[in-house]
């Protein structure tokens, strides 16, 4: 399946640049991340927990990034291993440009899944990507903007799941946003 | 007057007083001793090539047994496939291997890869766990099209490319063909998909085999609706064991529906794994693992041309169908869209030229093989469906039009290599007529149209070729195995009856139906006979339950036994009652000398043959005898079947109103059973047609692997039947006279309820000529609205 969005962040190119290419960030902003090592030459190792339909699993991969064009986009590709419950794959290509509010981010995700997450999943595959496509951006806008109010709707949805959630919320945002100097 | 026991009457299914009440005894309830459990890591992807399997730390893991890959089965034969195709061309037809465990690729989402054995399942999956395949991923073949395409993946490297063969039936003139439709007054085409299916019965499969070292005795326990065929598939090809040291025994069995025919990897393992490992193992299959492991069914692709003359004769048929084979060839899975498709194209009708062609191709997707009915629900769905679209186009009645093509001289050589011994379409068609009430549809349509309702009216014709058949026969067409059976019928010293018979029971009634035959002969209480099936070492041979042969080459042989039996029995009550062989009669349980009041029991002739005391001295004692029997050709039960729906014009939503099923049989031995055996035909038959498909999405996922996405049709999908199996041709060439019924259902429902939806939407206004199965209500909704 193929999605793709856009949005405005409030923050100019260098910065939203730079936090696309940090682990920190990037574990933050993936739901459901336990764990992100590694660096943007060597590749990051992630632990993603994630519920697709009635499957849930542990997913154990790798997220690489390439077609690097600094400043102006990424493909961030990522395979995650989750045992039994089969594998999930995707890929985004992110792009940056400048408008008068800060930068627009333009995303395309193309994601696939297999073995028992397709068996029992698929119906309700498409909606997951989805959730977590927005999910992830909207992770990002909150790193990357600054001083901005929490959204009520995703604090709420952060509290109905914390388990595909991590440890998000307010203590965490405030040490990602130091970890920027936001 | 219905009778009240023996041939004829409804005898109460002796067997569901144990299925009902928790008493069964079926694969899983069985545990040896010791036992250990296997689990089988599957692959996850539909295409890859294998580049390593590192098992090291499962090894090591609690409980572990042993971890067993491919190459454990490197000198081991794969599961070999039973009929060989020749194609059009002469040339056999493309045969890969088929290895216990991958081997080198995976083929299909599903495909075993390693095979844990451990103290517990628990253990066995978590060991699984730590497995560390390194798979590299290729692009999957799954459209059949695009496989056939040169240059195209390949699914078996070594072949030349994915046609298992290119086939034809019928006439090979190809300039004759056209030249029929170049002059025909008018030719009907239609494209259709026969939707691929997943059995389902309700027990998934099971496998437990031991091993003695003491003895060097092999017994596998295992889910099949033909140990015998298992026995020696497993030990002449798989596995290289004398027969005579392995035992199969398939118990109570929880529905077959053909996929539990074929001999699977699995069963072979947990044989090979028992001495492996010195332990029996247990392997019993989650509904996952049914999903992407048992065979699956249907999945053909076709065109069908129809030619009629200006009075609507119909003068030409041509099809070309693709025919999905999936990853590997199952065990009969290469008859299925030959022999079991192309000889039925003829159906009831008198069609002068024919010509059926059928590329079977590998595509990544689980192995495709015979699912009730196998081949012949594909050839009615599309001759039936193509008749109907035929009807509209001339604004015919379609009834009308089937009867004026009937086949009515019998026997009758079809263009496509059979010969109908006997059957009587029009009066069969009565039948339905009366039964269904086809005089009030016009009323029932106008009270659905006043609820806002459209209604339709479906009909159509099927024919099966059943009890299969002929070992000569079938060994020209490539099967290679022999298909008569065989039973033994042994009387014990106080009169009561073992039949130890080669079919095997596994929701068909065998053991109620079986007996009411021997003791309608014998003339004695039902309940004195039992029949023993499902093991090797109690029976004398046996190929089988499937494709509607038990009763019609199974109880033949039975028959023959008895007749031998009876024979004996009849030297003994001579020398009892001191009176001339050739004067005894036996009748009601009595042997008695012709035009005198002497007579001696049943009981006493029996006691007697076992305590022969007063006996003649040139007959042996005891009282057992053998037969098998091999059939003169296939038998063939044909009917018309009648449905009605609903179409909610607003939602799309199809409901069945009304179905009637008229069916020959031959003679029947129990209606009750018949009828029961019809319902659960239609039932699946209307599963396919509405609810059920098979997905795999573009990468070869199987999207469908649970009863949340694969639609099983419900209590409340399907309605009361209406069976008439009044109409009776018997079968001219065995004893009893009967035809087989259990696949009918699922071979002549399909049509009838497409041909009645599309009936309900063109009464509606919706020029509608077709809509692919399953019908849900989104593709009626399209349908209508495209």
């Amino acid at each position: 399946m193929e999605l793709s969005d856009s949005r405005v962040i409030a923050a100019p190119r260098s910065k939203v640049w730079d936090a696309l290419l940090s682990a920190e960030v990037l574990k933050e902003c993936v739901p459901g991340c336990q764990e992100m090592t590694g660096s943007v030459d060597d590749g990051f190792e992630a632990t993603v927990v994630q519920k697709v339909g009635p499957v849930k699993a542990t997913f154990k991969g790798a997220v690489t990034l390439s077609d690097i064009v600094t400043l102006e986009s990424v493909k961030l590709s990522g395979e995650g291993k989750g045992g039994a419950a089969g594998f999930a794959k995707g890929a985004a290509d992110v792009s940056l440009s400048d408008v008068p509010e800060g930068t627009l981010l333009t995303y395309i995700v193309d994601a696939r899944v297999g073995g028992k997450l397709a068996q029992l999943g698929s119906r309700v595959i498409d909606g997951v990507a989805r959730k977590m496509a927005d999910r992830f951006f909207e992770n990002f806008q909150n790193a990357v903007e600054p001083e901005k109010t929490p959204d009520p709707e995703t604090s709420d949805q952060v509290q109905a799941e914390p388990s595909a959630e991590g440890e998000g919320g307010e203590a965490k945002k405030g040490w990602f946003k130091r970890v920027l100097g936001g | 007057m219905p009778k009240d026991s023996g041939i004829g009457a409804s005898s109460k299914r002796r067997e569901d007083v144990r299925f009902l009440t928790g008493a069964g005894n079926y694969t899983d309830d069985i545990n040896v001793r010791g036992q250990a459990y296997v689990y089988f890591l599957r692959s996850d992807i539909a295409h890859g090539r294998i580049n390593s399997v590192d098992t090291s730390t499962a090894e090591g893991m609690p409980g572990v047994v042993r971890v067993f890959t491919g190459k454990d089965f490197e000198g081991v034969g794969g599961m070999p496939c039973g009929w060989e195709v020749t194609d059009k061309h002469g040339a056999p037809m493309q045969e890969p291997p088929h290895p216990i465990l991958a081997q080198g690729k995976v083929r299909h989402v599903g495909d075993p890869i390693v095979a844990v054995v451990a103290d517990s399942l628990e253990q066995a999956r978590d060991a699984a766990e730590a497995i560390d395949l390194d798979i590299e991923e290729l692009p999957a073949v799954i459209d059949m099209k695009s496989a056939a395409q040169e240059g195209a993946t390949l699914v078996h490297d070594d072949l030349k490319n994915n046609i298992c063969y290119d086939w034809q039936l019928g006439e090979a003139d190809d300039a004759k063909v056209n030249d029929v439709f170049a002059n025909a007054a008018h030719v009907t085409t239609l494209d259709l998909v026969n939707n691929r299916l997943v059995a389902n019965p309700m027990e998934p499969r099971v496998a437990v085999a031991e091993y003695s070292r003491g003895t060097d005795e092999y017994t596998l326990y295992t889910t099949s609706q033909n140990p015998h065929v298992i026995r020696l598939l497993m030990c002449a090809f798989v596995l290289g064991l004398p027969e005579h040291k392995v035992r199969v025994v398939a118990p109570d069995v929880g529905g077959g529906f053909g996929t539990k025919i074929f001999h699977y990897a699995e069963e072979a393992f947990c044989t090979f794994a028992a001495k492996a490992c010195n332990r029996p193992v247990k392997w019993t299959a989650s509904r996952s693992e049914a999903f992407m492991s048992d065979a699956q069914g249907r999945d053909h692709v076709s065109t069908i041309e129809l030619a009629l003359d200006a009075d609507n004769n119909f003068i030409g048929l041509r099809t070309n169908t693709y025919a999905n084979l999936g990853a590997y060839l199952s065990t009969f899975s290469s008859s299925v869209p030959t022999w079991l498709h192309g000889t039925l194209m003829a159906g009831n009708y008198k069609t002068p030229v024919i010509q059926v062609n059928v590329k079977a191709m590998f595509t990544n997707t689980v192995p495709v093989d015979a699912y009730r009915g196998a081949g012949r629900p594909e050839a009615t769905f599309q001759l039936e469906r193509v008749i109907d679209k035929a009807a509209r186009e001339l604004g015919v009645d379609p009834i009308a039009l089937r009867r004026q093509n009937f086949v009515t001289q019998f026997p009758y050589d079809t263009p496509v290599a059979l010969t109908y011994d006997t059957g009587d379409y029009n009066g069969t068609m009565d039948k339905l007529e009366a039964a269904a009430d086809l005089a009030g549809f016009a009323a029932r349509r106008a009270q659905s149209e006043a609820k806002g309702k459209l209604r339709g009216l479906g009909v159509n014709c099927y024919i099966e070729a059943c009890g299969i058949a002929p070992s000569n026969i079938v060994g020209m067409l490539g099967a290679r195995a022999g298909l008569y059976d065989a039973a033994t019928v042994r009387v014990n010293a106080t009169g009561s009856i073992s039949v130890m018979v080669g079919a095997h029971s596994h929701g068909q009634g065998h053991e109620t139906a079986f007996p009411q035959v021997v003791a309608d002969m014998i003339g004695i209480d039902e309940s004195m006979v039992e029949i023993v099936h499902g093991d090797t070492s109690k029976i004398p041979f046996g190929m089988g339950t499937y494709g509607s042969r038990s009763l019609a080459v199974c109880g033949s042989a039975m028959v023959k036994a008895t007749e031998k039996v009876i024979d004996k029995a009849k030297k003994i009550a001579a020398h009892l009652l001191e009176a001339s062989e050739a004067d005894i009669e036996l009748k009601d349980g009595q042997f008695s000398v012709a035009g005198t009041d002497k007579s001696v029991a049943w009981g006493d002739v029996t006691l007697t043959a076992y305590v022969p005391h007063n006996y003649p001295l040139e007959v042996e004692p005891g009282l057992e005898e053998t037969a098998f029997y091999d059939p003169a050709n296939f038998t063939f039960p044909a009917g018309a079947y009648a449905c009605e729906v609903e179409v909610d014009p607003d939602t799309g939503q199809v409901t069945i109103e009304k179905f009637t099923a008229a069916d020959d049989f031959g003679n029947i031995v129990n209606p009750m059973i018949v009828d029961g055996q019809v319902h659960g035909g239609i039932g699946q038959g209307i599963g396919q047609a509405l609810l059920e498909n098979c997905a795999y999405d573009e990468n070869g996922q199987l999207l469908s692997a649970s009863f949340m996405d694969y639609a099983m049709p419900r209590a409340d999908d399907v309605p009361f039947y209406g069976v008439d199996h009044s109409s009776q041709t018997p079968c001219t060439h065995n004893p009893l006279g009967v035809k087989g019924c259990g696949e009918a259902g699922a071979i002549g429902s399909p049509p009838a309820v497409v041909n009645a939806v599309l009936d309900a939407l063109n009464s509606g206004g919706r020029a509608v000529d077709h809509i692919d199965m399953p019908m849900s209500p989104s593709r009626v909704w399209t349908a209508m609205h495209g």
